[in-house]
């Protein structure tokens, strides 16, 4: 009974210490492969808490996206550029101290923040969208977006659009002397351009 | 021991400042640099997400929902600047990437 009780925290301080311990090994890992798993790592404890808090669906969302999607692209992206990146740690060493110092202050100063805030005893006056506890995460997510948010729903559509046209623009390249279909050439063309009748004489070659 | 919101918090802020410690100390590589942009806005949806809880208020997890949006366009389209750039240089040190101002 004392065990279940305590359950919760050991879960939560878990799923925290790993996604601490894992971002943090994706910034000093010298190695980028490494880096790049250490943030699967982090995502997927960040998703665990998600589902802690009640939010299931943004949970699976972070699993599906970013850890199907977004990690494996940086992973493609580490995998296919041929760098040296022991050439681009130089500085790591130089930038340690005084990063750490501030990183640790920064730390501090919001942790006592957080620490320190208190929601209001009444409670925040508007809430926007309460959530109802009779249904789902995701029913309650769906009626939601599509109602109350639904043009930006289709702006967030938009963006992923751009995005797509501009990363496809960006990496495209026509190389040269690789022979590409041109439909529109094949299309056109007749007997005419596509067939020579020659009249070869006997005993002596085309050439 | 009750979790509470300030433990979120705290989180929260521990993973978005190693974010800013990364972008300090991992100054010359972008894989890195746009990692580290990647912690900082998961940092973030922590906080929304914790908030959203707490408040009983589920527009906190819409708004996680965009964010998640466009963190995802922005890693697509940074890894393909850094794809052209690394075709063109043969590098990704960050030092010189000035040059791309034409």
């Amino acid at each position: 009974m004392e065990f279940v009780s305590i359950l919760p925290a050991l879960a939560f301080y878990l799923f925290a210490g790993t996604a601490c311990l894992s971002a943090l090994m994706v910034v000093i890992a010298r190695n980028p492969v490494r880096s790049v798993l250490f943030l699967i790592a982090t995502f997927f404890s960040v998703a665990a808490l998600f589902v802690m808090l009640g939010a299931e669906f943004l949970a699976m969302l972070l699993v599906v996206v970013y850890v199907g999607a977004v990690a494996v692209l940086f992973l493609f992206v580490v995998m296919m550029l041929d760098v040296d990146f022991v050439e681009l740690r130089q500085g790591f060493a130089e930038y340690l101290p005084l990063g750490g110092l501030l990183a640790f202050v920064l730390t501090v100063e919001l942790i006592v923040l957080g620490a320190t805030f208190r929601l209001p005893e009444t409670g925040i006056g508007a809430v926007q969208s309460p959530i109802d506890p009779g249904i789902s995460n995701i029913e309650a997510f769906g009626l939601v977006l599509y109602t109350d948010y639904a043009f930006f729903f289709e702006a967030a559509g938009l963006i992923l659009l751009v995005a797509m046209v501009g990363a496809i623009l960006l990496t495209l390249s026509h190389k040269k002397g690789v022979k590409r279909q041109n439909i529109s050439d094949q299309v056109a063309r007749t007997p005419k351009d596509g067939m020579k009748l020659v009249d070869v004489k006997p005993g002596e070659g085309l050439g | 021991m009750e979790i509470g919101l300030s433990h979120y918090l705290a989180l929260s802020a521990i993973l978005f400042t190693i974010g800013v410690f990364g972008i300090f100390v991992n100054r010359k590589n972008v894989i890195i640099i746009l990692m580290s942009v990647e912690l900082i806005l998961l940092s973030v949806n922590v906080n929304f997400v914790a908030f959203s809880s707490y408040l009983n208020d589920l527009s906190g997890q819409v708004f996680a929902l965009f964010v998640l949006t466009v963190a995802a366009a922005e890693a697509g389209v940074g890894l393909a600047i850094l794809v052209t750039y690394f075709r063109n240089r043969g590098d990704i040190s960050v030092d010189r990437i000035n040059l791309m101002k034409g």
